[in-house]
């Protein structure tokens, strides 16, 4: 099953918090089954979050944890015009991406994540999902750039 | 320039590969090359120890401790969480560059520890302190540290030597007791693999070993136990100096270790020829060397001198030092027989505890079995007694140590608390080696309470007049001991105490051990 489809795209975030957004998110996940317990996925996450805010530089966040309620290994992609505090020093997050991995999962899939959180550190990459018109044009560049490179 | 680092973050998903992917980027932008280890849940990579060893500084950026970090001992280090690498790649391959440039402009911050104690070795039993005296006058607190991580890397490895062979030799003393009766675990030490000139083979457990016979079982366990415990001494000195030179201080730091083992100096013996030769190995591995030279530096030039140099200043200067001292101690207690009992005890309990098979312990244990050679001794000659206070103090460390190290797990290494678990046992045979690795690690409290301890024992047991017939064995020769409840109790309240001192000194240090292991 690839990573990311377009239902798992969001071009524009309701949500003008952490909490709220990170839930919009996973709700994505559960409609396709990828997740299977909303609430605990949801708790992983807060849970790494709290640990250390997962911000980056450069108007990023990026939500993410190995969870027990994770079937398959997702991503979702979402941007947020208003800009959502992720805590990162230099300023809000406009693009968001919320990983899902299983717990115990098999290496080849947790392969992919670590190329996508290779990915996210280069300019050109973040600059495209800026640019992208559109769910179809951010599922093909990161099929592109991430599964397939 | 060459780098190499290791990135790792608490889910291993996401951190790991962005802080890796930046400091790649960040060092082939500046120029150089980086290769990163990803400790991440997606598999990782291993560098190799040639990348390793060619690479010109080391970045860590980690929230998870970096695994086997022992292979990159004595590079210059850069140290951060992972979120620093993620933030600000570009500024740690800066930082590394210049740490490196420092170490390779002015070699005496690299290698004035080494040279130090190449120069200084030959003048001092402390060699390793003597020479890191000068490299630590501008980073003190740093060189604390590294002492003990030092110190950890020896003790860490050779913490199944003891498990291995302390359980060994106490399976040998219970078979003893069981197939030989009361003389089991006296005879059980009669066993060798060689056969002395002139003797007949009975005793010689590869030619007469008989399936049928238990105590030729008991000779077997016991027999390799004692080979494996040969081993703790040069162990501990290799790989301190491991841990100090990397490789190279592998040869002379295991020559040297067995030399101090050979020698009768014990493990303090052992952490000295660990830094004599990690020092000098990694002075050596440091010189700038034609190029037809280099070549044969690492298997023949760096080995041959670096473990002449450990030897050497071992024997020669050591040597006699050593041997005074076991002459002064004898003649000393030799002097004391007859006067108070009770003292007497203490200051046998004192030397037992003080360096655990070394020397001082050395010369209490002899005096105690020398006494009780004497064929035709009344059941309450004054020689019982002394042996009975020597062997019960040797249990007192190990037994303390076991127990502070279960009541109190925080203040001990993981590693440390698997010790103390097999430490129960070991004390419980008197094998006061079980505690060595406690010492090794945090040498001074662990001494101090050992001593403490031990020297109660002595004491008590003269007191109560508990009298043992049995060189060795610990509670497995019970049958030959006098008055066994009381000497049983005596240790309880010596192990008590030792591991109520342990405590409190380890509590009240600014850094324990434990927690080096962690950060």
């Amino acid at each position: 099953m690839s990573l990311i489809t377009e239902n798992q795209v969001l071009m524009d975030l309701r949500s003008s918090d952490r909490a709220s957004a990170i839930r919009e998110m996973a709700e994505t996940l559960q409609a396709s089954g990828r997740v299977t317990d909303l609430e605990r996925f949801v708790d992983d996450v807060a849970a790494r979050e709290d640990q250390m805010a997962t911000g980056l530089p450069g108007g990023i966040g990026i939500p993410h944890a190995r969870s027990a309620a994770v079937s398959t290994p997702s991503l979702v992609f979402a941007r947020s015009a208003q800009g959502i505090d992720w805590g990162a020093e230099d300023g809000p997050a406009d693009l968001v991406f919320l990983i899902a991995a299983p717990d115990g999962g098999a290496e080849e899939h947790l392969a992919i994540l670590a190329k996508l959180a290779r990915k996210l550190m280069r300019a050109a990459f973040k600059e495209s999902l800026r640019a992208a018109n559109g769910p179809a044009e951010v599922v093909d560049i990161i099929e592109r750039e991430v599964v397939n490179a | 320039m060459k780098l190499v680092g290791v990135t790792s973050c608490p889910t291993g998903i996401a951190h790991t590969y962005m802080a890796a992917e930046a400091l790649e980027a960040a060092a082939e932008e500046a120029g150089h090359t980086m290769q990163v280890e990803t400790q991440g849940s997606a598999g990782s990579t291993p560098l190799s120890q040639a990348d390793i060893d060619a690479a010109d500084a080391v970045v860590f950026a980690h929230d998870l401790e970096v695994k086997d970090k022992g292979r990159f001992a004595g590079k210059p280090t850069i140290d951060v969480g992972v979120k620093k690498a993620v933030s600000d790649a570009p500024g740690l391959v800066a930082q590394a560059v210049a740490l490196a440039e420092e170490w390779t402009n002015d070699p005496s911050k690299a290698a004035a520890a080494g040279a130090a104690a190449g120069d200084t070795a030959a003048g001092a039993s402390v060699a390793g302190s003597a020479g890191l005296g000068t490299k630590a006058a501008g980073d003190e607190a740093g060189l604390g540290t590294k002492i003990r991580q030092w110190l950890m890397t020896g003790v860490s490895y050779m913490i199944p030597f003891v498990a291995a062979g302390g359980i060994l030799i106490a399976i040998g003393f219970m078979l003893a007791q069981l197939f030989g009766g009361k003389q089991g675990a006296i005879d059980v030490t009669k066993y060798s693999l060689t056969t002395p000139e002139g003797a007949s083979d009975a005793l010689n457990l590869a030619r007469s070993f008989s399936p049928g016979n238990g105590m030729h079982w008991a000779a077997l366990f016991f027999i390799i136990g004692g080979a494996a415990f040969g081993f703790l001494v040069p162990i501990l000195s290799g790989f301190i100096a491991f841990g100090i030179a990397d490789r190279p201080g592998l040869v002379p730091g295991i020559v040297g270790g067995s030399i101090a083992a050979t020698m009768g100096a014990g493990f303090l013996g052992g952490i000295a020829t660990g830094f004599i030769a990690g020092f000098a190995a990694r002075w050596i591995s440091r010189w700038n060397v034609p190029k037809g030279v280099r070549g044969v530096m690492p298997v023949v030039v760096i080995p041959l001198l670096s473990t002449l140099i450990t030897g050497g200043v071992f024997i020669l200067v050591l040597g006699r030092p050593i041997k005074a001292l076991f002459d002064n101690l004898t003649d000393a207690l030799n002097g004391m027989s007859g006067s108070n009992a009770v003292l007497l005890g203490v200051i046998l309990g004192l030397m037992m505890g003080f360096d655990l098979g070394g020397p001082v312990n050395k010369v209490a244990y002899t005096f105690g079995t020398t006494g009780i050679a004497a064929a035709g001794l009344a059941d309450d000659a004054p020689q019982l007694k002394i042996m009975a206070a020597v062997m019960g103090a040797g249990m007192v460390a190990p037994l303390g140590m076991a127990l502070a190290s279960t009541v109190r797990k925080h203040l001990f290494t993981k590693a440390e608390q698997e010790n103390g678990r097999a430490a129960w046992l070991l004390g419980a045979s008197f094998i006061s080696e079980g505690a060595i690795p406690f010492a090794a690690a945090d040498p001074w409290r662990v001494i101090v309470s050992a001593m403490a301890g031990s020297a109660v024992t002595g004491g008590l047991i003269m007191a109560f007049g508990c009298t043992s017939r049995a060189p060795h064995g610990g509670i497995w020769v019970s049958p030959l001991i006098g008055d066994a409840l009381l000497f049983i109790l005596a240790i309880v309240i010596g192990a008590v105490i030792t591991a109520a001192v342990v405590v409190i000194l380890k509590s009240t240090a600014k850094v324990t051990t434990a927690d080096l292991a962690a950060s």
